[in-house]
């Protein structure tokens, strides 16, 4: 039992004593995390209302290859998102592996399929009258598309949830493209797999707590937002 | 719209604060390195020296080695002489020069199943292994400790191949934690097994220690500027001669864990 107490009040004092390392980890990861949700929902987004609202040739295709990528194992979009990026993979000129760049990099691509296919579950069940209904009363198609989104925003915003939730939490692709590279590329859960092989569990399982705590904060933010924007 | 003038603050906030390029070493190395705290104390030490940064990529030996292959490390630190030999003799590691050195010890469950003697060379504790088919959990994943384990089965003449000998496929630590559950003998870095032993996780105990053959080498191998043009190989000469200074090999002399000594230097400070 200590095992999981000595976790929990260690990950107490983590968070009260303001060590500069673990907020430093700690930033880095919601950083690097939030980054690539966004950059992942700006492509998955539109796509998605595309897909799910449209008819067209191919589009259960698309829908099943979406949700099969859904069991893309983090491990394997690590490697080739590292085969990419490395110095002899065909965006080696940019150099940017083994730096935070390359986790927002490897973390987007993870969490683009997840909230694409979320979001075509969101509006495929929406009326589809919505979008044409918009569009006879004098909307531009990009205000008909808006319109769309917010009919189903509340299960926009549990798609970015859950490609947050995905990618904050993944350790494979961050340890293989950022290198866990300390005061630099070291986030939540490349910090937690280091401690636990150093034997330092009750480290790692603050780390986890701490990682709760960060994960509760930006779901309330997201709820608060959900809740003013009626 | 309210909310997508804060998504584009959020965004332009997120993706602007890190300040991403740096001018930095990258040094590519084994977790024992790392995972001891050693690296902690070095490389600072030498950035405070020379004004370089170096960031360290804690993996296996082999996977260290790798990632140099493919020039995305300037500089390594490993522990795997044959593996290290044909890095170098392939082209792709230049100026290979000996670091320092601690020992592996094998550890057993007290039980000692296999009657292994204590503190007896660690050939006829192998033999006694395999004549009793006893379980040993190897680490089965390329790192230097595994060659070790094998050269060693290599020396004892055995070929281990009987139902109780399993790989585990991980780190030193799990598999620390694995042998100590399934009863079974292993190798190990001296000082994984120290930390973990110290926090009351295993129960395992050394069985043969501080031979010749048990002998863990490490060496610092700059990568090949001939093969990857962009590596910062005048940088990475300046990190070796530091570490080979008598500043960098009296850290490693003085470098303690828990109050002991882990690493030897290839050239003690008198």
């Amino acid at each position: 039992m200590d095992f999981f107490l000595g976790g929990l009040t260690r990950g107490l004092g983590l968070l009260i004593n303001l060590d500069p390392e673990v907020y430093g980890i700690a930033w880095l990861s919601l950083r690097v995390s939030l980054s690539a949700v966004i950059l992942a929902a700006l492509a998955a987004v539109p796509l998605g209302l595309v897909i799910g609202q449209r008819e067209f040739l191919g589009k259960r295709f698309l829908v099943v290859l979406f949700n099969t990528l859904l069991a893309l194992p983090t491990v394997v979009v690590g490697l080739v998102v590292y085969g990419l990026l490395s110095y002899h993979g065909p965006l080696g000129g940019m150099g940017i592996l083994y730096t935070p760049w390359a986790m927002v990099a490897a973390q987007a691509v993870l969490a683009f399929p997840l909230i694409t296919a979320l979001v075509i579950a969101a509006v495929i069940t929406l009326d589809n009258r919505v979008g044409p209904t918009a569009l006879t009363l004098g909307a531009t198609p990009m205000q008909a598309a808006w319109a769309v989104l917010r009919e189903a925003r509340f299960a926009v915003l549990a798609a970015l949830a859950a490609g947050f939730g995905r990618v904050i939490t993944e350790v494979g692709a961050a340890i293989m493209v950022g290198g866990n590279i300390r005061h630099y590329t070291r986030t939540f859960t490349t910090a937690i797999a280091l401690e636990t092989s150093k034997g330092e569990f009750a480290q790692g399982m603050a780390l986890g707590f701490f990682l709760l705590v960060v994960a509760l904060a930006v779901n309330l933010a997201s709820h608060q937002l959900q809740a003013r924007w009626k | 719209m309210r909310l997508r003038v804060l998504l584009i603050v959020l965004l332009t906030f997120l993706l602007a604060a890190p300040a991403m390029a740096v001018d930095r070493l990258v040094l590519a190395t084994t977790t024992s390195t790392a995972n001891t705290g050693l690296l902690d104390v070095l490389l600072p030490a030498f950035t405070k020296h020379s004004g370089i940064t170096v960031h360290y990529i804690p993996v296996g030996t082999g996977k260290a080695l790798a990632i140099a292959k493919r020039c995305d490390a300037d500089v390594v630190i490993v522990h795997a002489p044959a593996l290290e030999e044909r890095f170098v003799a392939d082209g792709y590691g230049v100026d290979r020069q000996a670091l320092m050195h601690n020992y592996f010890v094998l550890v057993g469950p007290p039980g000692n199943p296999a009657k292994v003697q204590q503190a007896g060379s660690v050939v006829d504790a192998l033999k006694r292994i395999a004549q009793a088919k006893a379980p040993f959990l190897s680490r089965g994943d390329n790192s230097g400790t595994q060659v070790k384990e094998l050269a060693l089965w290599k020396a004892a003449g055995i070929k281990p191949d009987w139902p109780g000998y399993r790989e585990a496929g991980r780190g030193m630590g799990p598999t620390l934690t694995m042998a100590d559950e399934l009863g079974a003998y292993t190798l190990s870095d001296i000082a994984t097994y120290r930390k973990y032993l110290s926090t009351g996780r295993i129960s395992l105990v050394i069985l043969a220690d501080n031979q010749d053959l048990l002998k863990n080498p490490y060496s610092v191998i700059l990568v090949n500027p001939a093969k990857c043009p962009k590596v910062k190989y005048d940088q990475a000469k300046k990190f070796e001669k530091f570490l080979l200074s008598p500043q960098g090999q009296e850290i490693i002399a003085d470098y303690k864990a828990d109050g002991k000594k882990l690493f030897w230097p290839v050239h003690p400070p008198k």
